[in-house]
């Protein structure tokens, strides 16, 4: 398979305070990458650096070769490659549910309305959140409002989709509808870098796991390596952080 | 009751003529408000620190002095000093901007604070630019929040226009009372008659206006 993100040597600090220091990934065409951490590890920064939501004090981060570092002239044609989806869903309030899965494909692509319209329904139907389509985000639940900010995502046909802790406001019944989707993204061949607190749900999806903390990787590998046989004393507190009563 | 000299000559038309001016006013005014208060309110909004001490000094001003004092130091005062020949209306028309303007960036101000930057952020996710972001996601929001408060503001500026019967312009409150004054020997009521029109008349203009907000808040409750 062949590269489609790399990560170079990326350093992020706020004054004094060293987010992230030195990472590298590189993500293959196709792959899922998983990255958990601790709370204020730096992961979801990291999400933040790709999309060029944060700048970078050293290093470079490559889409297809070209460079996705802030500064670069046109980080809204490059964020048109990278999609994301945030914890707090961030639909527009003052849109109904179709008319926020077509937004940038009008405006942004300038795509026809017609054709918009018949792929937001389609990627509605696919969620099972058809007949909503004429709701405002403010009638959905949670789960539902995930489901769509995913769907209008992918309205733009991103090369690489950004997942950041999209379940982490949710509800624990309605993670499992969110999960799905992203499962079934996964099996389609979708290149994703995900942040998450789900261990069982990461364990399913991902292709490779990282482990992130004090603003670097720490360890990384297959999910089996990962949570069968952690090689770093840190990894495995980590994980058993997460487990009861054993 | 003192109505009937309203009926006498043209006295109905010249105190719809009268409103008509008062409106005349408000409206252009509170037009140039909306497009310069928006623009300035996301000036303020970027948090350049001159930009934000201007518009905070600007603001104080306009609250702080009564209209009817800016209308004076306008008409009088800059045609005097400035040698300018300002007419009335023009004079109303820069006093109401200037209230309207400052009013509305505030409300802008205070709308743009109320949305996360996150929202910005998912925008930008999807590709669009800033110039983008705040013409479909973030304008089209705060418009909506804005309603209420600037319905609020614009009959407010529609009321204050009867201070510029003060720098001679004839509105609806100076036709009135230039009719009661005619009609003083002949209907000693016309004062009440008159009023009670008037005060008909400005219910009438704004009225609309406030129903139209209930009505755009509840289409856009969502």
């Amino acid at each position: 398979m062949e590269e489609i993100l790399r990560i170079n040597g990326i350093s992020k600090r706020y004054d004094d305070i060293t987010v992230l220091d030195h990472v590298s990934l590189s993500i293959k065409s196709g792959e899922v990458v998983v990255i958990v951490g601790p709370s204020g590890c730096g992961k979801s920064t990291l999400l933040r650096c790709v999309n060029s939501l944060e700048n970078i004090q050293e290093g470079e981060i490559l889409l297809n070769g070209e460079s996705v570092n802030p500064g670069n002239k046109k980080p809204a044609a490059l964020r048109q490659k990278i999609g994301m989806v945030f914890q707090s869903y961030e639909l527009f309030p003052h849109k109904t549910v179709l008319q926020n899965l077509t937004l940038a494909p009008l405006k942004v692509k300038k795509t026809g309305r017609k054709e918009a319209e018949e792929e937001g329904l389609k990627l509605l139907e696919r969620v099972g959140l058809l007949s909503r389509k004429d709701n405002y985000p403010s009638q959905l639940s949670g789960g539902q409002k995930q489901r769509v900010a995913i769907m209008r995502a992918l309205m733009m046909h991103p090369e690489v989709l950004l997942l950041d802790e999209i379940t982490a406001a949710l509800d624990p019944e309605m993670v499992r509808e969110v999960l799905e989707v992203v499962l079934s993204l996964a099996k389609e061949g979708r290149t994703m870098l995900i942040v998450t607190h789900e261990l069982q749900f990461a364990r399913a999806v991902a292709d490779r796991m990282v482990f992130i903390d004090g603003g670097r990787i720490v360890e990384e590998g297959t999910p089996e390596e990962f949570f069968e046989h952690p090689r770093t004393e840190r990894l495995r507190k980590f994980l058993h952080s997460f487990s009861y009563g054993e | 009751m003192g109505f009937e000299v309203l009926w006498k000559g043209n006295n109905m038309l010249r105190l719809l003529e009268g409103l008509w001016a008062a409106l005349r006013i408000s409206l252009i005014s509170v037009a140039v408000s909306l497009v310069l208060g928006l623009a300035l309110g996301i000036l303020v909004s970027l948090k350049l620190r001159a930009v934000q001490v201007l518009s905070r000094i600007w603001l104080e001003i306009v609250r702080i002095m009564p209209q009817m004092v800016l209308l004076f130091l306008v008409y009088f005062g800059a045609s005097r000093v400035l040698g300018l020949n300002i007419s009335a209306e023009t004079s109303a028309l820069i006093v109401f901007s200037f209230w309207g303007t400052a009013e509305m960036s505030d409300l802008v101000r205070g709308s743009l604070a109320a949305i996360p930057k996150i929202q910005y952020e998912s925008s930008y996710s999807l590709g669009f630019d800033p110039l983008q972001t705040y013409l479909y996601v973030i304008i089209p929001q705060i418009v909506r929040r804005m309603i209420p408060l600037s319905i609020n503001l614009i009959t407010r500026m529609i009321k204050t226009t009867s201070l510029v019967m003060m720098i001679g312009i004839v509105e609806v409150l100076k036709v009135g009372q230039q009719i009661i004054e005619a009609n003083r020997k002949s209907s000693p009521n016309a004062a009440f008659g008159v009023y009670l029109t008037v005060f008909v008349l400005y219910f009438l203009a704004c009225w609309p206006i406030s129903r139209l907000s209930k009505y755009l808040e509840k289409k856009w409750e969502n």
